[in-house]
């Protein structure tokens, strides 16, 4: 007879999302089994820019993203281990030809703060006596003190370890192949034929979730798509806040962040396809030479820098580039919390937190209607 | 400053004038960067990590002085005047290079 | 039918003899190599204004480094022939190559790699110091330029290239401190039938070791390095070594350090070549077939795809340009085949010898105090290391790199990520494989933000 692994919840996906959820299912007292194909964190949630950026998200996506950025500030207590998190700024610039994003700059920053997100907009002439290094093309910017970064690498594992401390089950290298629900409990069989069962399950695997959720009979289209990601040899560090650009086009969406050790992370510009079945992503050479090109128009003075190493990673995108978030329409017991759309990194502690009170309460004070699954499955 | 490399064949070549940090020095055409550089001085640049801590305000971890000639380490990489890299064991020496063996990122956030 | 594209990486001996084969076959390749002249690192020329001959540069060699660099004078109008450029990427059937601040992706239908081998170093406490060279540096320092590493040299490894470069050393008039090898003697006696496969080179062997002694350098067999000892400020300034039970000191201001080489398989990696682990090496190799075929029109030839020695690369740099001929639908000399591949097992046999003579000290690697540095580009100690295993819980070595940082710099872990791999397998007390693989990633070496296409 195979044992079958019980809990109060099971969650799919050891990501950021699924770490920081089994952390604060435990601080609620619930058992807890996160099952990740890989290791811990290794997909999107360690492969991706690693801003703790609130500004530029949408408005209804504030509360969410304040309540992350407490956690992200009280993570050397919480976690016991120090994710390299800076709250050193961010700066959001926008190119000479586009004018109209003032503008806009000024409509967001009005509607930020009344979400209690400070932003301090900026000329061109005083955005360059502030970060000198910022290139002649950039005509003004939005800049949040409150902003950061922290090191994604260390991030999901860190809270899975943290999780693990107040006894959490995490169990790695396990594929879930099949999940239904039988009864009151979901049960999930893993590819060596191991079974797991739980009351509740949680769904929070990236690109890999929208299969998933099939199962339950909610399809959900993702596009699983590919960081362009670089870092440079390590400089005298100089540089405190991240720093990307406002644009429509993708191919200028550069930004880069330097890291205490001196490094600068770049990412942005065009994205590229990813490989979810074969748990393989590529950077594709001419996406790193435009990053390069639209670097270079940002902060002229990096063009001197040496790039170490390319890298990138699987993430899940949504048709409307916002996540999955909250209840099943479908299952009861089932919840969502996926398609983070390249941008689940700051706002993934805070994702894990509501989840958890969701799934324990019943209910969030966070506004969560427009990641309805239904806005997909109608 | 003590040379580090020690010419032992090949003495027999026009010189060559460069300036390393500051101070100019002769070396012979031919050269690669490092040889023109470690037969002045017993270093190329300093490594940026004091241990594996995160950098400390002066790195300590000491000064390097290449490891492995064949471009494969990337341990001899120098600076030009303008900021440029050069990787010294695969430049040939010229005439008039002017090199530094300190980074010039330094003062980053003070320039216009 | 537009003619066939074919893309040689390196041009040493077996990029030459690959293109070679090409011409032959009457294409016309593109040749990209990184070094201003051909010859790859076993064949280096110096400069054009150098003055010694081949037979001072190359001394039992100079007969097949002076066939290789002619034979490559004459190719030169027939191949289209790119120096000082990198290979950074490839990518959906392009080389991305750079040369001068610029670069372009080149398309290829066959891309043959001979990216030949760089040193495979142990890390030894203080080995980060000023002074401290390659073994392969070392002998590259006199070769193409005509320099001594330092004043006093003390070479300290294990392998034939120890006592080789030693012996150039002292012929050429430098003071050699010591010759320290990790080896014990008797496994040289151990494995001498297989190295009877190349009875000229077993020969060679036993002249350097009389040409050292005669010059009184002491060579010590079997030793336990200890310490490299020096200053953050001024470098090296000696090697402690454990030899027959006492502690050895030897002074000198540098250390030539090397335990044979292994490939450089970063832009093999990166064509999707797939890796196998190697248990007489303990290291993990490209795959390839007996000819060189590596899948995804990759090729390996020489070093680059494993280690058989100089005198292989020139077989298997062929083997593999006739196996990317054949499966472009050009005809095979077959007879030419069946001798190179005999020609291939022989260098094999002779490869096993010496691996089994002068056997990598993964133990002593394993074993590295937590003080020493594993990782130079990023001062990453032995012990942030094994925290990463034990506190952290990485469990393979690409997550180790993750947390600790070692293989980060830039140098991609070519000279930490052997011993890193030793390291973490002791600290999990599982077998080398397990520790699994350092990932290829791009670019193969840095690139400057400044890089610009050229193409568009």
């Amino acid at each position: 007879m195979t044992q079958i692994h019980q809990s109060d919840v099971a969650i799919i996906g050891g990501g950021l999302m699924g770490c920081s959820a089994a952390f604060f299912l435990r601080q609620r007292g619930m058992s807890v089994t996160v099952l990740e194909t890989d290791k811990v964190g290794r997909q999107a949630s360690g492969t991706n820019f690693g801003n703790v950026r609130r500004q530029g998200r949408p408005i209804f996506q504030l509360p969410l993203a304040n309540r992350a950025i407490r956690i992200w500030r009280d993570s050397p207590q919480l976690l016991g281990s120090d994710v390299e998190y800076l709250q050193s700024g961010h700066i959001r610039v926008c190119f000479r030809e586009r004018p109209e994003n003032i503008g806009k700059m000024e409509e967001y920053a009005a509607l930020a703060r009344e979400e209690g997100l400070d932003l301090e907009l900026l000329s061109a002439n005083a955005l360059r006596e502030k970060f000198p290094w910022l290139g002649p093309d950039v005509l003004a910017g939005s800049y949040s003190a409150t902003d950061g970064h922290a090191n994604p690498r260390l991030a999901a594992p860190a809270f899975a370890r943290a999780a693990a401390r107040l006894g959490a089950s995490i169990v790695e290298d396990t594929k879930i192949v099949h999940a239904e629900k039988v009864g009151e409990d979901f049960r999930l069989t893993a590819e060596d034929g191991r079974q797991f069962a739980a009351p509740i399950l949680l769904i929070t695997a990236g690109a890999w979730a929208g299969k998933i959720a099939g199962w339950f009979g909610e399809e959900i289209p993702l596009t699983p798509r590919a960081p362009t990601m670089s870092v440079t040899e390590p400089v005298p560090y100089a540089i405190a806040p991240a720093v990307g650009v406002m644009t429509p086009e993708e191919v200028e969406t550069v930004y880069f962040r330097q890291v205490a050790r001196g490094n600068i992370v770049l990412g942005g510009s065009t994205r590229a396809a990813s490989y979810p079945d074969d748990y393989r992503s590529y950077v594709l050479p001419q996406n790193t030479m435009t990053q390069f090109e639209h670097l270079r128009r940002l902060a002229p003075a990096l063009a001197n820098l040496q790039v170490i190493r390319v890298w990138s990673g699987i993430e899940g995108y949504t048709d409307d580039a916002l996540p999955i978030m909250g209840p099943s329409a479908k299952v009861s017991g089932l919840f969502h919390a996926f398609g983070f759309s390249g941008s689940g990194f700051q706002i993934g502690p805070g994702v894990g937190e509501t989840m958890a009170e969701l799934i324990a309460t019943g209910a969030t004070d966070i506004p969560l209607e427009h990641y309805a699954v239904t806005r997909f499955t109608k | 400053m003590t040379a580090r490399f020690r010419r032992l064949v090949e003495t027999d070549r026009p010189p060559v004038s460069l300036t390393i940090d500051g101070v100019g020095v002769t070396a012979l055409l031919g050269d690669t960067l490092m040889v023109a550089m470690l037969t002045h001085g017993d270093a190329l640049r300093t490594s940026e990590f004091a241990g594996s801590e995160p950098a400390a305000p002066e790195p300590s971890d000491g000064r390097r002085a290449g490891f492995c000639l064949m471009g494969a380490c990337q341990d001899c990489w120098v600076w030009t005047a303008s900021g440029a890299r050069l990787r010294a064991c695969s430049t040939p020496v010229q005439n008039g290079m002017t090199i530094s063996t300190r980074q010039p990122e330094a003062t980053w956030a003070n320039i216009a | 039918m537009g003619e066939h594209r074919v893309i040689i990486v390196g041009a040493g001996p077996a990029g030459v003899r690959a293109a070679q084969a090409v011409v032959r076959a009457g294409l016309r390749p593109i040749v990209i190599d990184e070094a201003a002249r051909a010859g790859g690192q076993i064949y280096r020329r110096p400069p054009e204004n150098f003055k010694r001959d081949h037979d001072a540069l190359y001394g039992t060699e100079a007969a097949r480094a002076r066939a290789i660099h002619e034979d490559f004078a004459a190719l030169l109008p027939h191949i289209d022939y790119r120096p000082e450029t990198l290979v950074w990427n490839v990518a959906e059937g392009h080389v991305w190559a750079a040369h001068e601040g610029e670069t372009q992706p080149l398309p290829y239908d066959a891309l043959i790699v001979c990216s030949g081998a760089s040193d495979r170093v142990a890390p030894i406490k203080g080995w980060q110091a000023a002074g401290c060279y390659s073994l392969g540096g070392a002998q590259i320092a006199l070769k193409a330029q005509g320099c001594a590493i330092g004043h006093r040299v003390i070479f300290l490894g294990s392998g034939p290239l120890l006592y080789l470069a030693a012996a150039q050393y002292v012929k050429a008039g430098a003071e050699v401190a010591a010759v320290l090898d990790t080896s014990p003697f008797w496994l040289r006696v151990k494995a001498a039938p297989k190295l009877a496969a190349m009875p000229g080179l077993l020969w060679q062997g036993v002249k350097l070791l009389r040409d050292l002694k005669r010059a009184g350098v002491p060579v010590l067999t079997g030793v336990t390095p200890i310490e490299i000892e020096g200053d953050p400020q001024t470098g090296v300034s000696g090697v402690t070594v454990r030899h027959k039970g006492a502690v050895k000191h030897f002074a000198g201001d540098a250390v030539a350090m090397g335990w044979h080489v292994k490939p450089e398989a970063q832009i093999a990696d990166l064509a999707r070549a797939t890796f196998a682990f190697d248990e007489a090496t303990r290291q993990w190799l490209p795959q390839t077939d007996a000819d060189g075929r590596a899948g995804n029109a990759l090729y390996l030839g020489g070093d680059g795809a494993r280690v058989l020695g100089a005198r292989s690369a020139e077989v298997t740099g062929e083997l593999a340009a006739m196996a990317a001929l054949a499966d472009l639908g050009l005809t095979m000399d077959a007879d030419r085949r069946r001798w190179l591949l005999a020609e291939k097992a022989n260098y094999a046999k002779f490869a096993k010898g010496l691996a089994q003579a002068f056997p990598w000290p993964h133990e002593l690697v394993a074993a590295i105090p937590d003080e020493a540095i594993v990782c130079r580009c990023e001062a990453v100690t032995a012990a942030t290391l094994r925290a990463s295993v034990n506190t952290a819980h990485a469990q393979e070595a690409n997550r180790a790199k993750a947390f600790s940082r070692v293989g980060m710099g830039r140098c991609q872990g070519r000279y930490c990520g052997h011993a890193s791999a030793e390291i973490i397998a002791a600290a999990r007390s599982v077998s080398l494989e397990k520790t699994g693989r350092l990932r290829g990633q791009a670019p193969v070496k840095p690139i400057p933000v400044a890089l610009k296409r050229n193409d568009l």
